[in-house]
């Protein structure tokens, strides 16, 4: 893969943003044009991108480059992309296109389509840089990027109680960020290469290998902790998950739709990532509290779905059940459970990306999202009520459409959890994570029913404002609808992408089944309880 | 694109028992007919407005349901294909071994030898290759009986000593692998899934035309026909799954369309409600199915292969323990999906959606999916809750107890469908407990017969409410064998069938459970039987009175009597009668297709258990039941007993009933009560019979009122008090659980840390700001103090 | 002649310092402030050429020469603010000026 092609994906969205501060605010076709022209131009590489990998060595980081950047502390800017990162950033590169053409025609109030698209462009290379960073300062960098512009965008596009939902999200993070700066921190300063000098360098690929090797395991235990809240606050996991609904209540509707496709996800792609190939050891003994936390999440999250009167609030709390399946294949520290999980990310990008979609429109068409006053958008709007409906079943997880593949074999994975995890605390998760799945056909069909079926309310029966979706709307939604309908019924697509990569993110111990399975020169630790076999057998 | 090519390595198809090319490759070739469904859902529902309505003679007829009707119909005649071929196929079973099944080749692309070699070679390492056995000798058990031995013996007299395990049709290729775990999909065609084929289709093309007349003019007439080509394509393709992920797919696909046909009417709420109870309560089982499934694959080796998963457990090589776990787990998926007590309350309620799906959905097909799911997993139950040689398990208490309580429910029920409903859970009761007790055939030949017979009552009753526009069989029926005589005929037709009355088909259906329960021991009957399950038997008998008993009363109320209604009802179109009729003639004839062994002699034998024959698979995925031998006594006990129900009833109605309603000069439903009624003095010439009536009733209630009255209704209260409660308590209580969590856990005391955090240090920001005074003075005034202090502690130091 | 002590000079600088933060804390006349301001600077510029005269160095006296620079425009400016606030709130007393007040 071309060199080229990573910096200018991560980059030319800023370029343009140059560009469109230099605009006068009232040349607003220029901004619009501008800034889907650039995230098109982002796409199309984006395509090129997943053109010239090589999907043989998905596991290998393709397309890497490595530059000075900063000597005095030992950053590098790196840059490469394998089988983990290659779905997320194409899900990134879709979803800010139809964002901006979602958003063409009714920009939230106070408008100003330059900041507002300004501020999608920022979060478009925070976010990409996030993916496709390989260095851990690099990756902290992206990772703040992203913050600032989704603050703006609640604080000034926002619901009533903006300032507070934004204010929320931002600390919120930010509090994660800074445990886990000084887990990378602590990461630098420990790290040692295998002749046991100090390695002092934020390079993923020389801390992967180094694995945690010869750390303490109460040092092993607190930097993976810290990494743990930083990532586990944006993911969100239970209990650090009170920001997302109000977040989401009150961002705009793109703002939503970004939140729920890409930004949940960079938490758990830092799992993935970063926490759990750098400290195998200390994954292992937090899995159980982190799969825990998974399965609370998807309990806790469905009952407060139950509880919810808006239809929004209802969709963000939903995320924190869905989450919960995608921590739950993380904990299982298993190929297959990650794997799952990399699905699950993508699958409810997409679903509740799409979910959150037809709750803007429905807040446009009728001014409100408390779900007692609607009804009846099947009669007044059928096309978006048969998309409602369609929307609820995927998320629901329905065989055959794409949620139904995060969820579904992040159960299985439960089962067998990873060497050295206990299997029957998994397998208890795992039936308790099952009966998440009726929880969630409950609260999503509820909603349905309330929203969709019956008959329209008095006060809106004659209302011309609500209409059918429009030609924008369309164009904005039919990719995401295509795609919960192709990844359903050929999950291969993503899953034989992922594999590899995920394969080789994990450390041998946890998969091996018996020591002379292990390659040559790799030990394990007690925690892995491997050696155990051996001399019991 | 590299992808794409990488991706299209993966799939191998793989052949287990080839059929030799020629007429018989349609069995190689059935997925095509759930993909002509598929392909009819998707034109139906993207173009089906737009090509309004096609001129077929001097008739209209809107293009959705001509393409549906097409494509179910072209399936049905693939199914006939499909059938001949298997028939051929089962009987000139190729008595080549492994290494000839590579010499026959296939049809050229996906059959060349290599992949053959590879899929040999693959089954070997596997460990568990019985069902393609070349070398071993393959588990056959000797006591299959009849025909199908005797197929198996001349395959061996050729010279070859080895001798096939299976004659099923394997064929399929890897869906997606990821880390170690290998998705597979595709088709395993065998004697259950040819008969479900038909049934499917047939039913399905019956109730296509049926509902043209019956939804004509329909808000939503087109996707009501997309949602039946989608509902029966997804059952296609649950009856020839492979694997079990894809069971699983199919099983939740076709749970949506029950969900999107019960809703057809969606405006009204009480449908929605219906939809979604019948959703959940699915979802509840479904979890059960996930878990099972999931135990399986691991216990398994890690394979979602059905026929592997059944050889492992029939070999003894998955623990017993686990497959009893896993079997507890999918029977809570059986019970949720074809209404099994506890979990039957949404079969009822499900009556909402329009009557062709009931007819379908919720009597002939989709219920049945839990009975077929049993009979596809059945080495698991067989050997989980050991089933050979017991006296009673899970399965067959749930479905004993499913056969009694939903015959109970359906007498008190005034709404014809939801007798029918009650009826159809207690049918399936007795297929879930023919396989509790082993009674395999028996029960896959109950699910054939009551599919045609259940299906003509639904669609009898149909007509009758296309008539009368009410399912009120009280308020609004009453006389219509006057009006609509081919309805009624039919309608009687198929009720006597469903009665088990010597000679139509319910009778040799329910008289097989009845032999297989081996619980007639008393008149040495019970000789081949899995275990002597006495009480199963005697609970199948009382169902058997109850079933006769209320399908009278049924009758009675609709077609006997007095038109009770308003308007002028008249005789439903051809379109709803002729399906009528098609089903009543398998209502009567289906039977003969499973002549119980040693009821003919001579030249004729070979026409018994035909079915049994073509069905019961015969390979060593499959476990060694015992083929109950059949007792004239028990028929002929078990036929008085069933005619003993229906009698009482007659006399009750046609005779009591009847009398007082010519007494009345009005149509009566009941009696009115023996202690309120108040005989005319003008009729004291007959207060004897009175008096001896009174007697009789009591005597009546006793024992027809007895259970129809209290017993019933108890049943009936408990089931909408009790499990309805429960069930609705459970909802209300998650409802209630997730506000106290939301405003007294998560509001105040997690999110209130959080705000906590940030109002404290707001809080000492106000503290501190009281020191911030805007006076240029008084911060010099800090500024020099601070320097003083700076000073001081310097000169303290150095 | 008596004898000249590096001391004199030290206690004449402290003693015009301590009048002028006297000055600073307890004048409410602005311009007043700015003097005080003067004196201080000046009692540093006292102690820098007295050190630089015992030591036989230039640097202090450089220094001093650059803190009177510095001065003259602390007072231009103090002055000009001085005004400024006159105008505006057509007092130049510091008490009642707290508009920065948190």
């Amino acid at each position: 893969m071309p060199d080229w092609i990573l910096p200018a994906i991560t980059f030319v969205p800023l370029a343009a943003v140059a560009v469109m501060m230099l605009m006068p605010a009232d040349a607003e076709s220029f901004h619009k044009l501008t800034a889907l022209g650039t995230s098109l131009f982002v796409a199309a590489v984006g395509v090129y991108m997943a053109l010239e990998f090589d999907f043989d060595r998905s596991g290998e980081l393709q397309g890497v480059v490595d530059e000075r950047w900063i000597d005095i502390i030992g950053s590098r800017f790196i840059v490469g992309v394998d089988g983990i990162s290659l779905p997320l950033i194409l899900l990134t590169m879709l979803v800010v296109p139809l964002c901006i053409i979602y958003s063409w025609e009714h920009f939230p109030e106070p408008h100003n389509p330059k900041a507002f698209l300004i501020l999608i462009m920022i979060l478009e290379t925070g976010m990409i840089g996030t993916f496709v960073a390989q260095d851990l300062i690099l990756f902290f960098v992206f990772f703040e990027v992203v913050l600032l512009p989704m603050f703006f965008m609640i604080a000034v596009w926002g619901g009533p109680d903006r300032k507070y939902a934004s204010l929320k999200f931002f600390l919120y993070t930010l509090f994660g960020s800074a445990l886990m700066l000084v887990a990378f921190l602590s990461l630098f300063f420990l790290a040692e290469d295998s002749a046991g000098e100090a390695l002092r360098s934020f390079d993923l690929r020389a801390l992967t290998a180094w694995g945690g090797a010869g750390l303490a395991r109460g040092t092993g235990l607190l930097i993976f902790g810290g990494m743990l809240l930083g990532f586990g606050i944006k993911v969100p996991m239970f209990p650090f998950h009170t920001w997302l609904p109000d977040a989401h209540t009150q961002a705009p509707t793109v703002g939503s739709v970004i939140l729920a496709a890409v930004l949940l996800k960079l938490g758990t792609y830092g799992f993935v990532r970063i926490a759990i190939p750098i400290l195998p050891e200390a994954a292992v003994e937090w899995a159980p509290w982190i799969g825990l936390l998974a399965v609370i999440g998807i309990i806790y999250g469905a009952l407060g779905c139950l509880a919810q009167t808006d239809m929004k609030r209802l969709i963000a709390f939903s995320s924190v059940a869905h989450m919960g399946f995608v921590m739950l294949g993380i904990a299982t520290l298993t190929d297959f459970g990650i794997n799952a999980a990399v699905f699950g990310m993508v699958a409810h990008g997409l679903i509740t990306g799409m979910l959150f979609f037809i709750a803007g429109s429905v807040k446009e068409r009728y001014h409100t999202l408390e779900i007692k006053r609607l009804g009846g958008l099947l009669v007044q709007a059928p096309r978006m009520g048969w998309m409602l409906g369609f929307c609820v079943m995927a998320s629901l997880g329905l065989p055959g459409l794409a949620g139904f593949w995060g969820e579904f074999p992040a159960i299985l994975a439960a089962y067998q959890p990873a060497n050295g995890i206990s299997e029957v605390t998994f397998r208890v998760y795992m039936v308790i994570a099952a009966l998440g799945t009726v929880l969630a056909a409950g609260y999503l069909l509820w909603l349905l029913q309330r929203t969709a079926f019956g008959t329209p309310s008095e006060e809106f029966a004659d209302d011309p404002h609500v209409h059918d979706a429009n030609n924008f709307e369309y164009v904005a939604w039919a990719p995401l609808l295509a795609l919960i309908v192709v990844l359903g019924v050929y999950p291969n697509l993503l899953f034989e992408t992922t594999d590899d990569a995920v394969q080789n993110s994990l450390h041998p111990c946890l998969s091996a089944e018996s020591v002379e399975d292990l390659p040559e020169g790799v030990t394990c630790s007690s925690v892995f309880e491997l050696d155990d076999d051996l001399a019991g057998g | 694109m590299k992808f794409l090519l990488a991706a299209s390595e993966v799939p191998e198809v793989s052949f287990t028992s080839d059929v030799g090319g020629g007429f018989n490759i349609i069995l190689e070739y059935v997925w095509v007919i759930p993909l002509i469904m598929a392909l009819s859902f998707a034109v139906i529902l993207f173009f089906g407005k737009s090509l309004g309505s096609i001129k077929i003679g001097d008739s209209e007829t809107p293009a959705s349901s001509t393409i549906g009707i097409a494509a179910v119909g072209t399936c049905f005649l693939l199914s006939l294909w499909a059938g001949a071929a298997w028939i051929d196929h089962r009987d000139n079973f190729p008595e080549a071994d492994a290494t000839s099944v590579l010499e026959h080749g296939g049809d050229g692309e996906h059959s060349d030898d290599a992949e053959h070699s590879d899929e040999a070679e693959h089954s070997d390492e596997e460990g568990a290759p019985a069902y393609f056995d070349g070398d071993g000798a393959p588990l056959v058990d000797a006591s299959v009986g009849g025909a199908g031995a005797a197929a198996l013996v001349e395959a061996g007299e050729d010279g070859h000593s080895e001798v096939h395990a299976s004659v099923a049709i394997l064929k399929g290729f890897t869906w997606f692998q990821s880390g170690g775990h290998e998705f597979t999909v595709g088709i395993l065609v065998d004697g259950p899934t040819i008969l479900m084929l038909f049934v499917v289709t047939l039913i399905s093309l019956l109730v296509h035309i049926y509902s043209t007349d019956y939804v004509h003019g329909d808000r939503r007439y087109t996707h009501f026909f997309a949602f039946l080509s989608l509902f029966t394509a997804s059952m296609l393709f649950l009856i020839m799954s492979r694997s079990t992920v894809q069971f699983i797919t199919a099983w939740e696909l076709v749970g949506v369309c029950s969900f999107a046909l019960i809703g057809h009417w969606w405006e009204e709420k009480p449908n929605s409600d219906a939809a979604l109870k019948a959703f959940l309560t699915n979802r509840v089982g479904d979890m059960g199915l996930l878990i099972g499934m999931i135990i399986l694959y691991f216990a398994a080796g890690r394979t979602f292969d059905i026929m592997t998963i059944n050889e492992m457990a029939v070999a003894g090589e998955i623990p017993r323990n686990t497959l009893l776990i896993a079997a507890l787990c999918l029977t809570a998926a059986v019970m949720s999906k074809s209404g099994q007590f506890i979990l039957h309350t949404w079969l009822p309620d499900a009556m909402a959606g329009p009557t062709p799906v009931s007819a379908l959905i919720h009597a002939a097909t989709m219920v049945v999916a839990g009975v077929y799911m049993i009979a596809r997993l059945y080495p698991v139950f067989f050997e989980g809750f050991a089933i050979s040689g017991s006296s009673i398990n899970a399965l067959a208490l749930i479905g004993a107890i499913t056969v009694v309580f939903g015959g109970m429910l359906a007498f008190v029920q005034d709404d014809i469908k939801k007798v029918l409903a009650y009826s159809t859970v207690s049918q399936l009761g007795y297929m879930v407990m023919a396989l509790g007790v082993g009674a395999w055939t028996a029960a896959l030949f109950h699910l054939f017969t009551h599919a045609f017979f259940k299906a003509g009552l639904f669609l009898g009753a149909g007509s009758v409410a296309h008539s009368v526009h009410s399912f009120d069989m009280k308020k609004d029926m009453g006389g219509m064998r006057k009006f609509m005589p081919t309805t009624f005929k039919t309608f009687v037709i198929c009720s006597i069938s469903l009665a088990g009355v010597f000679p139509f088909a319910g009778f040799w259906s329910k008289d097989e459970i009845l032999v297989g329960t081996g619980g007639w021991g008393l008149f040495g009957g019970s000789g081949g039987s899995n275990g002597a399950y006495t009480l199963m038997l005697v609970m199948g008998l009382v169902g058997a009175m109850l079933t006769g008993a209320y399908m009278t009363r049924v009758i009675y109320l609709t077609f006997f009597g007095e038109f009770r209604g308003h308007g002028h009802p008249h005789e439903s179109g051809k379109r709803i009668t002729i399906p009528l009729v098609i089903l009543s003639v398998f209502a009567v004839g289906a039977g003969l297709l499973n002549l119980p062994p040693g009821f003919i002699t001579g030249e004729e034998a070979g026409w018994q258990e035909r079915f049994g024959h073509f069905i019961e698979p015969q390979s060593a995925a499959f476990p060694p039941i015992g083929h109950a031998t059949p007792s004239y006594t028990l028929a002929i006990v078990a036929s008085i007993l069933g005619l003993l129900g229906p009698a009482i009833a007659v006399f009750y109605y046609f005779n009591r009933v009847e009398a007082r309603s010519k007494v009345e000069g009005r149509s009566l439903t009941e009696l009115p009560d023996g202690l309120t009624s108040r005989v005319p003095i003008a009729k004291a010439g007959h207060t004897l019979l009175a008096e001896k009536y009174y007697l009789d009733h009591l005597y009546t209630d006793v024992i027809a009122g007895g259970t129809k009255g209290p017993v019933a209704d108890m049943a009936d209260w408990s089931n909408k008090h009790l499990i309805d409660n429960v069930i609705d308590t459970a909802g209300r209580t998650a409802v209630t659980a997730g506000q106290f969590v939301y405003t007294k856990i998560d509001q105040p005391l997690v999110d209130g840390a959080v705000d906590g955090a940030g109002k404290a240090s707001s809080a000492f920001g106000d503290e501190l700001r009281k020191s911030q005074t805007g006076k240029v003075q008084q911060y010099a005034a800090y500024l020099f103090a601070a320097a003083a202090v700076l000073a001081g502690v310097l000169i303290i130091v150095i | 002649m008596t004898e000249v002590y590096l001391n004199q000079f030290l206690i004449l600088a402290a003693v015009l310092f301590s009048i002028g933060v006297y000055g600073v804390l307890a004048r409410r006349n602005g311009v007043m402030v700015l003097m005080s301001i003067e004196l201080i600077l000046n009692s540093v510029n006292i102690n820098l050429v007295a050190f630089s005269a015992f030591r036989g160095t230039l640097g202090g006296e450089v220094f001093a020469l650059f803190v009177i620079a510095v001065a003259a425009a602390e007072v231009g400016v103090g002055l000009a603010l001085v005004l400024l606030l006159y105008r505006n709130s057509k007092t130049i007393d510091f008490s009642e000026v707290d508009a920065m007040k948190g």
